[in-house]
């Protein structure tokens, strides 16, 4: 479906994206994840057609995107970075010409219009003009342009950049049902995101892939577990870093003489919270809280972009 | 062709949905009008032409046609909607040709704003019609040769005001080495050269009611110029 084979873009002397490669399947939401300036929008502005690899190639659909960009650009809905619109049109007349520009003509523009407006909840404010609608709902009237002529390639560039909390929830949940017949990419900073809707992450860090996989599996990958404990004992912080699957216990605060709260990292797959219950019964401590963390997605992120030696997979390959 | 107009629809409705677009018009023609009854003095001069209207028109058009195209390329660069347009499926060349066309249509409805002249001098008696409709021609090719120059230098920048500047400074050149030169004894032959470069020069011909193939050509040649640099510029991210 899309196909990333030594991909580089230079700005001039700037190295924007570094060589990467991948592939993705028909059907995938793909996460593409990095810090702001990693090479995400370059990518996707490739992808897109917009602008050209330095070198490398970059094939959607089978058509490769410089040689055959018309083809590849029919088959591609594109939100781009921070949601650009045509202020001063309506919301309709706007949908009207992305429509007719995309060869939609009398009753298919029509009925693709209607759908649109209704997926993405803008029935309501389609007479509206675009300078007068909240960030949430033009952020919507960008989707639905991308969506228009049913596309079978998503391209979204930070699509809820922006939105307050309820809005994003609604756009993940539609990114979310899209994937279900559609390829989709969608770029983000931030991970929960990504950890709703996506089957596949790729990171990227300082134009290269640093870390690939499923959600769960780069969790893993990353810090494993750590527990939060609160115990009463004497002793308690000696006696748990001297279990053989603890890496380092550390005192967060002492709330009272002896009783204390502890973050315990734990660096042994099978081996957690059962295993910090036994110890307090076998030493008479008294537990008041035992909590099971896992590291977030953010903590990987964090590993995988602050550390550019990565850890994890650095193949260009599809996992 | 279709995909043109589809630009050129989007761009028109922008012009016309906007009180700017109205303002505009309605500026213009109490300028023109305004140049050629009262200044002119057109009451007392006893002639039945509308010669003094046209000569001034290059003038007025100079710093009138760099606004309808200034905000052309350059908004959209500034919004961020260049990236839109260019990844939908249209060429670089079909957008150049859709937004030339809807700023050479509005701009001829500004200039049809001005249809209260020949009908009135028409019920004064009975001017030359074939000198006033050559004028309108002449000028309908020199504003398009105009909006071709605006719009290169709008797709230069992404700033209106720098597109507008540049576009003025450009056309002022353009319609002074129609004059300047003839005034320098030392030029010599290099007169004709200047003055056959000059957006002026072949206005004055068109507007005497001579439509010479010679003009046509100059201006469609400086209209294809404009547009063929327009795609070069916006073809230059694309290149490697």
């Amino acid at each position: 479906m899309i196909e990333v084979q030594s991909l580089t873009k230079r700005y001039g002397d700037v190295l924007a994206v570094d060589n990467i490669s991948f592939s993705i399947k028909k059907g995938e939401v793909v996460g593409l994840l990095g810090p702001n300036g990693a090479g995400k929008s370059t990518t996707l502005k490739i992808l897109t057609t917009f602008l050209p690899a330095s070198s490398g190639q970059v094939s959607l659909n089978g058509f490769d995107v410089f040689t055959h960009s018309l083809q590849v650009r029919q088959s591609i809905g594109y939100l781009p970075e921070s949601c650009p619109l045509y202020t001063d049109m309506e919301v309709k007349s706007y949908l009207n010409f992305c429509a007719e520009a995309r060869g939609l003509v009398g009753a298919a523009k029509v009925s693709a219009i209607s759908r649109v407006l209704g997926d993405c909840g803008l029935t309501k404010v389609s007479y509206r003009v675009i300078a007068h609608l909240s960030k949430g709902f033009r952020q919507r009237v960008g989707l639905a342009q991308a969506l228009l002529h049913n596309p079978s390639i998503l391209i979204l560039d930070e699509p809820t950049s922006g939105l307050d909390p309820n809005q994003i929830r609604d756009i993940l949940q539609l990114i979310h049902n899209l994937g279900a017949e559609k390829t989709v990419i969608h770029s983000t900073h931030i991970l929960s995101e990504v950890e709703k809707t996506s089957n596949r992450v790729l990171i990227i860090n300082q134009g290269k892939i640093v870390g690939q996989g499923e959600p769960r599996v780069l969790m893993e990958q990353g810090q494993g577990q750590v527990i939060h404990a609160t115990i009463k004992g004497d002793q308690a912080q000696g006696s748990l870093s001297q279990l053989p699957f603890v890496s380092s216990v550390q005192l967060i605060r002492e709330l009272e003489p002896q009783l204390a709260q502890y973050a315990i990292q734990i660096n042994q797959a099978g081996k957690g919270a059962p295993d910090i219950f036994q110890l307090c019964v076998q030493q008479g401590y008294t537990l008041h809280e035992l909590r099971t963390e896992t590291a977030s997605l953010e903590d990987v992120f964090a590993k995988l972009t602050q550390n550019v030696s990565p850890n994890v997979s650095t193949e260009g390959t599809s996992v | 062709m279709k995909n043109i107009w589809v630009v050129a629809k989007k761009e028109l409705i922008s012009y016309l949905t906007s009180p700017v677009g109205y303002v505009f018009m309605i500026f213009f023609t109490l300028v023109s009008n305004g140049f050629f009854l009262i200044l002119q003095d057109f009451f007392r001069q006893g002639q039945l032409n509308m010669r003094g209207y046209f000569g001034v028109l290059p003038w007025i058009f100079l710093f009138f046609v760099p606004a309808i195209t200034m905000r052309l390329w350059s908004e959209e660069k500034k919004l961020g909607t260049v990236e839109l347009l260019l990844t939908l499926p249209l060429t670089d060349g079909q957008v150049i040709l859709g937004k030339f066309c809807a700023s050479l249509i509005f701009l001829l409805i500004t200039l049809s704003c001005s249809f209260t002249l020949p009908i009135s001098l028409l019920i004064m008696g009975s001017p030359d019609v074939g000198v006033i409709v050559g004028s309108y021609i002449g000028t309908a090719l020199m504003g398009a040769a105009y909006l071709s120059i605006g719009l290169y230098f709008s797709s230069k920048t992404d700033n209106q005001v720098i597109a507008f500047i540049y576009s003025l400074v450009a056309i002022f050149v353009l319609l002074l080495v129609g004059i300047i030169p003839s005034y320098i004894n030392q030029l010599g032959p290099l007169v004709y050269i200047c003055e056959y470069l000059s957006l002026l020069t072949h206005f004055n011909n068109i507007a005497r009611g001579v439509i010479d193939s010679r003009d046509v050509l100059y201006y469609l040649s400086i209209i294809v110029l404009f547009l063929f640099l327009n795609r070069k510029n916006i073809e230059a991210r694309k290149w490697r």
